[in-house]
């Protein structure tokens, strides 16, 4: 029987009543009394040198407040990288400045190069179109292996060339990797791109900056996912202003995929502006603005090589990686092609050496940074597609032979840096192979051959490493952050809980499924309590929502806090009881002595908490507790996933006829939501399969700059899932035995849908072997006739 | 947007009037007028509405059994009025853009603008529609003149078009996966003294007839007639999403899946 309420009940997410009938705070909707607006003047120009700027006639332009250049800010920092990188010769990474406002050249399209404040946008538009500004173009550094050459133009001219860093993890000696694949009964290659993508959430980016005279108090409304981030790196790294003068709001926040955790120019110059002008400071993103300048997602070009023995035993993998990092490092981005993708290339499979190289490379283009999945995707990606092609070339079943290879033993350390706690990946397979009918397929084939389409499936297995995570090891492996999460549990009087946490919901659901967890443990309603978030001035200091890790490691939080209120609670209890406190247990909502019928209610012991007439004097009173917890170790959600696709071989279209996933994501607290999250996730991922390309010219100028383009996944691309998460191996080392479910459906579906393709054509006498995403009818068609 | 005066006339001659101020621009639903004026990519004095004139909208049967649509006509209105007097027209009203887009944009419009790739260039000049203006009638042959190009007059107002009913037509559109507009779409229409093709969304040049498809049609309309014929790729538009082989190739199925629709 499915509970009706608590941990495991499909309860309703109340945050969508407001969502769902206009009633929504976004960003946008914040108007401060007395508010400008800023307009930025971007770079057209992918690469160049400013060689004139004069802002005097947009200066006496009506209702321009004042006009900002790259001038105004050389007294503050430059948006900072959280993340150093030590590449394989221990050196750290190149780290160049990176500008609120240009400063001498600009480095990809959108740059942004001066900033107007007005009274109004229209004027603000007006006035930065009188900006008058010389620039000189030089050659655009677009395509990755040329800008790796000796010689190559450089983005930034203060380095030495355009190699952030050289990385590697696994095998360090090559002539052991060399030998490994020289003894292999069979090596599987495959070059292939992960291509580049715009999160493009529904909500663009806004900013509006605040500052009160009489405090000197600052506030910034953001469209953000880990407000205590932005402050903490506005105030210690950009701007040097003091962390307790400045709150940082991110309200309700329409989406974010990751795109919305980096610290933006934008958010610091509000700040900054509001303050030089006295006045609040609004800017919202228009979607052309977002094409050129969220961070974007993905963009590796990489070369897989998977050795085999005689038995088909993985016995070594190599990967060597071009990973664009564009023009700046962006907030995490370091991070990405390294910790967050080489750590995964073990995969699901038990291969004993493994050596992944990375060279991360500065372009004139939009910064990339982690998306959806984030190193995670593009490390699945690579391997599901070698051992695919693998299990074509020697003429065996892809399950079998991914079966052959899985981990079975637990806890099982990588060749590349992370310990598995636990997981069941046959058992996962297994729930695949049943809710998918694998074994329905060849039917389903002949009745879609019969309609002259061509059917195929396609099989993919992924883990990837979530609730992100712990801070001593990610200090060791470059982070300049901690990793943990904080909640405070605030009881009041009468029995109604306020939850303040680190974790931002933009479409999680936290606020139903958090509060799922606190009812259960006390055993009062859900209606009971109220999670808060988004706002620095009233959440401890967490660390936000990304990595699949607000209920791993924010909801632990939670869960100490919680546990830390029931140990009082029951003080209290005991004291009214007059028993003692060893004695109280908790259940439904009422205090009682064991092996007694005397009871107090929830409600009785919250109010004696704040009415301390009758109280234990070594109690201190009140009901209010905190939690910091930092995670032991990653989570490591894991899952098979098949796709079933019907290509049409007069025009090479593609359509999912059937996709099923089954996950492996540990204890589920709502498993409504965690399919929400699946489905949202697996629409991402054939987004980028079929349809997502941003792509430049060779000149830098981006080719997909707005919708027309760039082709999102609507609701007729993508079938109706089955989603099956019932094979739970729980985590082994949070309290709630929880995994992450937030990007699985994004690292599992891309190379599901790539495989199926491919099977389709095979199947139909093409021998095709390989197509990059997006897998278009372009491309197909160009593929089966090439 | 630059600011702009607005005018919403009533009739077709205060529609005019309206017109004659130096840089005036007429508008229909907006649908791409609106976007690029969002974008400062144009800068006109005066916006004169066509919405508020009432005999430029709604879908009727003439004398001569022909449809007539007025040129402030919403694609939707078409969809739905036109099934029942012309279904492969409504059928391709019913495919343009989304329901928002459907309810805003106007066959007059569409027409005026000619986007290479929209879908009523090919309904009109497939049919062999005569584009009726405040001043004139216009083939549709000679109407559309390239890429964005018309023979449209400074201030000329497309008032209706009407459509000879053929005995059977089809609209197949492929999609261009990011717009939804059409990557190719192919407009056949089979009338008692020939056949008609026209295509859109595949030539440099904007919408086409496909005069050798057309010839072998008229031989024998049969789904192989067209067997081992070819549109001239080097004509055709690269992009993003297909080159120019490709979209040559996609002709040659859209038109053989526009002739067996109407077998």
């Amino acid at each position: 029987m499915p509970k009706d309420s608590g941990i495991g009940a499909s309860s309703k997410r109340r945050e969508d009543v407001r969502f769902l009938t206009g009633a929504g705070n976004y960003t946008d909707d914040i108007n401060v009394h007395g508010q400008t607006y800023v307009h930025f003047l971007r770079s057209d120009i992918a690469h160049g040198r400013i060689k004139s700027l004069d802002t005097s006639t947009a200066e006496a332009m009506p209702g321009v407040v004042k006009v900002f250049t790259g001038k105004d800010f050389e007294g503050v920092g430059g948006m900072p990288c959280g993340w150093e990188v030590t590449d394989k010769h221990g050196a750290p990474m190149q780290e160049p400045p990176h500008p609120i406002l240009a400063q001498g050249k600009v480095r990809h399209v959108g740059d942004p190069i001066a900033a107007v404040v007005a009274d109004s946008l229209e004027q603000a538009r007006d006035a930065a179109e009188a900006i008058d500004v010389d620039i000189e173009e030089l050659p655009a550094v677009i395509d990755m292996k040329a800008a790796a050459q000796d010689g190559a133009t450089l983005v930034h001219d203060d380095l030495k060339n355009n190699v952030c860093y050289d990385w590697q993890l696994g095998e360090t000696d090559d002539a052991k990797v060399n030998e490994v694949f020289a003894n292999a009964a069979h090596v599987t290659t495959l070059d292939l791109v992960n291509n580049r993508l715009v999160a493009n959430p529904m909500e663009p980016r806004v900013a509006v900056g605040e500052y009160k005279r009489g405090t000197d108090e600052y506030t910034l409304f953001t469209t953000s996912q880990n407000p205590h981030v932005i402050r903490l790196l506005m105030c210690a790294f950009v701007l040097g202003l003091p962390e307790h003068k400045v709150r940082v709001v991110a309200p309700d926040v329409g989406g974010g995929f990751g795109t919305k955790i980096f610290h933006y120019a934008e958010e610091a110059f509000c700040t900054f502006a509001a303050k030089a002008c006295n006045r609040p400071v609004k800017w919202t993103s228009s979607r052309s603005e977002a094409f050129m300048s969220d961070a974007h997602g993905r963009d590796h070009v990489s070369k897989i090589e998977l050795a085999l023995d005689a038995d088909n035993n993985f016995i070594g993998l190599r990967t060597n990686t071009f990973a664009n990092l564009g023009a700046y490092l962006s907030t995490f981005s370091s991070s990405v092609p390294t910790w967050l993708h080489g750590t995964l290339m073990a995969g699901n499979y038990k291969t004993p050496v493994i050596q992944v190289n990375v060279k991360a490379m500065f372009t004139n283009t939009v910064p990339v940074d982690a998306y959806r999945g984030a190193g995670r995707p593009e490390a699945t990606y690579q391997l599901e597609r070698v051992v695919d092609k693998a299990a074509r070339e020697l003429g065996v079943d892809p399950i079998a032979l991914r079966r052959q290879n899985f981990i079975t033993q637990f806890p099982y350390d990588t060749p590349v840096a992370l310990t598995y706690d636990t997981g069941n990946y046959n058992g996962t397979m297994d729930k695949l192979e049943a809710a998918a009918d694998l074994a329905g397929f060849a039917a389903r084939r002949a009745q879609s051959e019969t309609k002259g389409k061509l059917r195929g499936l396609g099989i993919n297995c992924y883990i990837e490493a979530c609730g992100i995570a712990p801070s001593n090891i990610v200090g060791m492996l470059g982070a300049r952050a901690g990793l943990y999460d904080a909640a405070t549990v605030r009881v009041n009087a009468t029995g109604s809980i306020s939850v303040m946490v680190g974790a931002h919901s933009h479409g999680q659901g936290h606020e139903t499924a958090f509060p799922q967890v606190v009812a259960d443990m006390i055993g009062i309603d859900e209606s009971m309590i109220e999670i808060v978030h988004g706002d620095t001035s009233k959440i401890p200091f967490g660390m936000g929502t990304y990595g699949s890790r607000s209920l791993a490691v924010c909801g632990s939080a939670m869960v100490k806090a919680t546990e830390k209120v029931i140990d009082k609670a029951k003080k209290i209890a005991a004291h009214l009881l007059e028993a003692s406190e060893a004695d109280i247990e908790l259940k439904d909502g009422q205090f009682s002595v064991a092996g007694t019928d005397k009871s107090v209610a929830w409600g009785d012991v919250t109010l004696t908490a704040y009415v301390p007439h009758n109280y234990p004097l070594e109690v201190e009173p009140g009901l209010e507790e905190t939690a910091f917890y930092d995670p032991a170790n990653f989570t490591f959600p894991s899952g098979a996933y098949a796709c079933e696709v019907e290509v049409d071989p007069e025009t090479g279209k593609v359509s999912i006829e059937a996709f099923t996933a089954a996950d492996d994501f540990g204890n589920i607290v709502n498993p409504m939501i965690v399919d929400g999250q699946v489905h949202g996730g697996i629409g991402q991922g054939i987004g980028q399969a079929l349809l997502e390309n941003c792509a430049y010219d060779e000149n830098g100028q981006l080719l997909s700059a707005s919708f027309m383009d760039y082709a999102m996944p609507r609701a007729d691309d993508v079938p109706f899932y089955g989603v099956d998460h019932s094979s739970q191996t729980p985590c082994t080392h949070n309290p709630l035995g929880v995994k992450g479910c937030g990007e699985a459906g994004a690292i599992g579906s891309p190379p599901a849908v790539v495989n199926a393709v491919l099977d389709a054509l095979n199947s139909g006498g093409k021998a095709v072997d390989h197509i990059d995403m997006p897998v278009s009818p372009s491309r197909v068609w160009a593929a089966m006739n090439g | 947007m630059y600011s702009f005066e607005f005018e919403k006339p009533s009739t077709i001659a205060d529609a005019v009037a309206a017109l004659a101020t130096e840089e005036a621009q007429a508008l229909g639903g907006g649908q791409t007028l609106i976007p690029t004026l969002k974008q400062r990519l144009a800068a006109p004095s005066k916006l004169v509405s066509m919405s508020g004139i009432p005999e430029m909208h709604g879908v009727c049967v003439e004398d001569d059994g022909s449809v007539s649509i007025g040129g402030a006509t919403s694609h939707a209105t078409v969809a739905r009025e036109a099934a029942g007097s012309y279904s492969a027209l409504a059928a391709l009203a019913g495919q343009i853009g989304d329901p928002a887009v459907r309810n805003r944009g106007t066959i007059g419009g569409s027409v005026a603008n000619n986007d290479p790739a929209a879908c009523y260039p090919a309904g009109v000049l497939g049919s062999g529609a005569t584009v009726v203006t405040n001043t004139r009638q216009i083939a549709a042959d000679d109407f559309f003149q390239g890429m964005f190009a018309t023979s449209l007059d400074e201030g000329e107002i497309i008032t209706s078009i009407r459509f000879p009913v053929p005995q059977a037509a089809s609209y197949q559109k492929f999609l261009q996966p990011a717009s939804r507009f059409a990557l190719v779409g192919v407009y056949l229409a089979r009338f008692a003294g020939g056949v008609r093709v026209a295509v859109t969304g595949a030539s440099e040049d904007g919408v086409f007839r496909w005069s050798e498809a057309e010839q072998a049609l008229n031989k024998e309309f049969r789904s192989d007639a067209l067997t081992g014929l070819r549109v001239n790729p080097a004509n055709m538009i690269a992009d993003l999403h297909g080159s120019k082989e490709y979209r040559a190739h996609l002709v040659s199925v859209m038109t053989k899946r526009a002739i067996e629709a109407c077998i």
